[in-house]
């Protein structure tokens, strides 16, 4: 009896794990369809799904400070539907981006990869992304053993290319972008602290 | 009349485009009739300025003196482009104010209850009637003139929009500036209780906002002291009681919430061109071929778009304005005066 209430509550709490970082998603399909986003609903519908993704990857990079310094430690089980999440919010905001925006034209395509650098900079840190993705399986995860441990750190590079592309388009309140790089130092120094720790 | 939520204007309400066109065409055909017995009226017929606003949006009446001046207005047909208009909704939701927020969607939250009236205008510097006037002795002699302007934002976006005004240049004549007097300059009201971003910690703008412009920039008949849109006054969040258009100037030099207007002999340190020297020059003209460091200048999505249809136009040098105001800058390297 206490077994299966303790599943219960797990399964639960995956499901409304699962269903919450799904609604920024959800809300925006609503705003698309009551014809709400404004006079330029592709930028809103791109930069809504970046920061979203953005959002998902540093839920995914305290997964791990969080578990160690306040015992969480059933917050490691959800790690990987958090990076999927990331990866698939992204996914959908390079798909808007070349859908919407620049409405798969390879003469736009090629001018914005030369001229908005930041965009180059995202592009990459979604391809540093890719092989995380494709490796998260439970069976790539035994098959690449130790290597799998290496392989994933490339989440750190990313990051720090999706910081660079969220800043180089600052215009002039940079708030935002202020919060979210302070999170990635914590977050990234709190692994130092650990290694130099030992 | 607050729209705190401009999400709460269901897109099933909004005037659909084909409509919007229709009623387009109307006010074209309308505009033909009334302009016949006005033929030799030097360009200007009387207005057909019963624009047509949806019920569930606001109108924004401004006070009675303003009203009185609107209702005589007339249209310069000579000046006004014939491309279709931005649906008024966009043109009251989708702005740049950055005193207001940084989102597009912001002014629109955070304006409403921007006060306007009773509203004074500085002029000072070198102009021999200097002082300080209320909004209504400024507009007093001035006849309103109904224009269609393309507006044409750094961002490499666009929207056409009727603005109610009159121009600089006549404003200018009336306190005499002096023989140094080579630029203008304008600053928009400073008022961290009404302003938000201005009380921001994380802003790289000095507060409060300036532009200007040269002195025959500011003379050319194209350049517009606005006071309403849409056949109405200024809504807050387009930059009420009087702003700026210079309509062949990327948009953030036609500054808003106007409090001073200051003649001077040097070149005055414009906000944008202050925070970001090699990305917004003083001059600021519309030319797709200097592109902004960060991304083009060669094509403008015409708003409002849709999300299938982006309404990618080629921008025009000047924005279209050349005929009007190429020989301002002869013998001038624009690549380098961006």
């Amino acid at each position: 009896m206490v077994l299966s209430g303790v599943k219960s509550f797990s399964v639960m709490r995956w499901w409304t794990l699962f269903l919450l970082l799904l609604v920024p998603l959800l809300l925006l399909i609503r705003d698309i369809i009551d014809n709400n986003l404004g006079a330029d609903p592709a930028r809103t519908v791109v930069t809504e799904l970046g920061f979203w993704a953005m959002t998902w990857l540093w839920l995914t990079l305290a997964v791990t400070p969080l578990r160690k310094q306040f015992n969480l430690s059933w917050l490691m089980r959800f790690r990987r539907m958090f990076g999927l999440y990331a990866f698939f919010y992204a996914v959908l905001h390079l798909l808007a981006f070349t859908a919407f925006l620049i409405e798969w034209r390879l003469d736009l395509l090629v001018r914005e990869l030369t001229k908005r650098p930041y965009i180059i900079v995202g592009t990459l840190a979604l391809l540093l992304l890719l092989p995380l993705a494709a490796t998260s399986t439970r069976a790539m995860q035994r098959k690449l053993g130790k290597r799998w441990l290496q392989l994933h750190r490339l989440i750190y590079p990313a990051s720090l290319l999706v910081l660079l592309h969220f800043v180089w388009q600052i215009r002039s309140d940079f708030g935002q972008h202020l919060f979210f790089a302070l999170l990635l130092a914590i977050m990234l120094g709190y692994r130092l602290y650990l290694k130099k720790r030992g | 009349m607050l729209i705190k939520r401009p999400s709460a204007i269901p897109g099933s309400e909004i005037t659909s485009e084909s409509v919007y066109r229709q009623r387009r065409q109307f006010l074209k055909q309308g505009l033909a009739l009334a302009s016949v017995p006005l033929v030799g009226f030097s360009g200007h017929a009387r207005a057909a300025m019963d624009y047509t606003i949806p019920e569930d949006l606001p109108r924004y009446a401004g006070p009675d003196w303003l009203q009185s001046k609107i209702a005589a207005a007339t249209r310069n047909v000579a000046l006004s482009t014939e491309e279709d208009l931005a649906p008024y909704y966009n043109v009251i939701t989708h702005n740049n104010f950055y005193e207001f927020g940084t989102d597009k969607r912001d002014p629109v939250r955070n304006a409403q209850q921007f006060r306007t009236d009773p509203w004074s205008v500085e002029i000072s510097g070198e102009v021999a009637r200097p002082g300080n006037y209320n909004l209504e002795d400024i507009l007093k002699p001035h006849a309103l003139e109904d224009r269609v302007y393309r507006l044409r934002c750094v961002e490499a976006w666009s929207m056409v929009i009727p603005w109610l005004g009159f121009p600089l240049a006549d404003l200018i004549k009336r306190f005499e500036p002096t023989s140094k007097a080579k630029y203008v300059q304008f600053t928009t009201l400073f008022d961290t209780n009404q302003m938000p971003e201005q009380g921001s910690a994380f802003t790289t703008i000095q507060w409060p906002y300036v532009e200007g412009l040269r002195m025959d920039e500011a003379m050319n008949p194209l350049t517009l002291l606005a006071v309403g849109v849409y056949g109405n006054a200024l809504p807050p969040q387009n930059g009420a009681p009087l702003r700026l258009v210079v309509p062949w100037k990327y948009g953030f030099k036609s500054i808003k919430s106007i409090v001073k207007i200051h003649f001077s002999e040097t070149m005055p340190l414009t906000s944008w061109n202050k925070t970001a020297p090699d990305e917004y020059g003083f001059y600021a003209n519309v030319n797709p071929e200097v592109d902004h460091p960060r991304w083009s200048q060669a094509t403008e999505r015409r708003l409002p778009s849709t999300l299938f249809n982006q309404n990618i136009v080629v921008t025009k040098p000047f924005n279209g304005y050349a005929e009007e105001v190429a020989h301002l800058y002869q013998g001038m390297d624009l690549k380098r005066w961006f």
